[in-house]
């Protein structure tokens, strides 16, 4: 089936993105990444512990030749930090990928907009492929599309917060509000989630909580990739209408 | 020449690695340090004063007295912890 995600010409397989937070060990992550079958797969950028060198190289665990690495600018609270933080990651990665998060509240972690849009304006300029963490507003995604994002990642949900899409209209408004790929972005708990976000018609969710955070991640990683698809495959397949009252399945014709 | 205290001392810089006071040799470029540091090179991405350099320029970039280096990698992401140390 040749039913990629594409973002700017790059093509994916996978329509499911993952995080690499918040595992117990990076053994447990390579596993969970391997179980997702995830493509891309985000990580942040942080100073390296010069005194502590024992807990070994996120990037040992990671197969580069299987995985796009995606930096990320999570813990950003200015357009100046996150621009400074994808820049690093850039070097690091020698990608030019970037997905940018600009929080403007500790407790939410909502995006600060304008200062996204700002900084996307910046990292645009400097041949920055930029994927935004943003509100599932459509106006600000229209916003981010005029500015050069290459796709945008609405939240279904506060980060790490498992809720799943709380409103489905506004993630519908905008697929109809821009051309680049929407991909949602946070919220995800568990594999209805991803399917009811797929559903909607989305290129593609990003998850880190929702895999890393259950019992066991190796499993819900699995359980992710083929929600993912699940969903991919009916919002391609075109649901029935839904309707008040019943109608049989069965024929009437030729009943006693 | 006898190496005392006070020629040591006239050979040697104090940069901040990390946020971390550091003496290095007066003639060490970030290559040395990277070296010294055990790191991998390919992993790591260094900022001199908030200018990043590159590979490349690693082994042609002196060190100045109280330059401030920032050697990061690639962790586990998006944690949202404590995080935030580079400022």
């Amino acid at each position: 089936m040749f039913d990629n995600l594409l973002i700017v010409g790059r093509e994916f397989r996978s329509r499911l993105i993952v995080g690499t937070g918040k595992y117990e060990s990076f053994e447990i992550m390579r596993q969970a990444l391997e179980a997702s079958g995830a493509e891309i797969v985000t990580v942040a950028v942080r100073r390296v512990n010069l005194t502590d060198k024992s807990k070994g190289s996120l990037l040992d665990y990671i197969d580069q030749e299987k995985f796009t690495v995606l930096p990320n600018t999570a813990g950003c609270y200015t357009a100046k930090d996150a621009i400074r933080y994808a820049r690093l990651g850039r070097e690091a990665g020698l990608s030019d990928l970037v997905k940018l998060e600009v929080i403007g509240d500790k407790r939410t972690l909502f995006p600060d907009n304008e200062a996204l849009l700002e900084a996307t304006r910046v990292l645009v300029k400097e041949g920055f492929i930029v994927l935004p963490y943003t509100n599932d507003d459509s106006v600000v995604c229209k916003k981010l599309e005029d500015v050069g994002a290459a796709a945008v990642m609405p939240l279904g949900a506060p980060i790490g917060s498992g809720l799943g899409v709380q409103n489905p209209n506004n993630i519908r408004i905008i697929l109809e509000s821009v051309s680049i790929p929407v991909i949602v972005d946070a919220g995800v708990g568990t594999a209805s989630d991803a399917t009811i976000a797929m559903e909607l018609g989305v290129d593609g969710v990003l998850m880190n909580t929702g895999i890393a955070g259950a019992k066991d991640p190796v499993s819900m990683a699995k359980a992710m990739k083929l929600a993912v698809e699940s969903g991919r495959l009916a919002f391609l397949a075109g649901r029935m209408p839904k309707k008040l009252y019943a109608t049989a399945s069965s024929p009437l014709e030729g009943m006693l | 020449m006898v190496d005392t205290h006070a020629t040591r001392e006239a050979r040697e810089i104090e940069i901040i690695v990390n946020g971390k006071k550091t003496k290095i040799p007066t003639t060490w470029t970030i290559d040395n340090l990277i070296r010294d540091l055990e790191l991998r090179r390919k992993q790591v991405a260094v900022e001199v004063n908030e200018q990043i350099i590159s590979r490349e320029q690693w082994s042609k970039q002196p060190l100045g007295s109280g330059d401030r280096i920032e050697i990061v990698h690639f962790v586990g992401g998006g944690k949202e912890d404590k995080c935030l140390i580079i400022c």
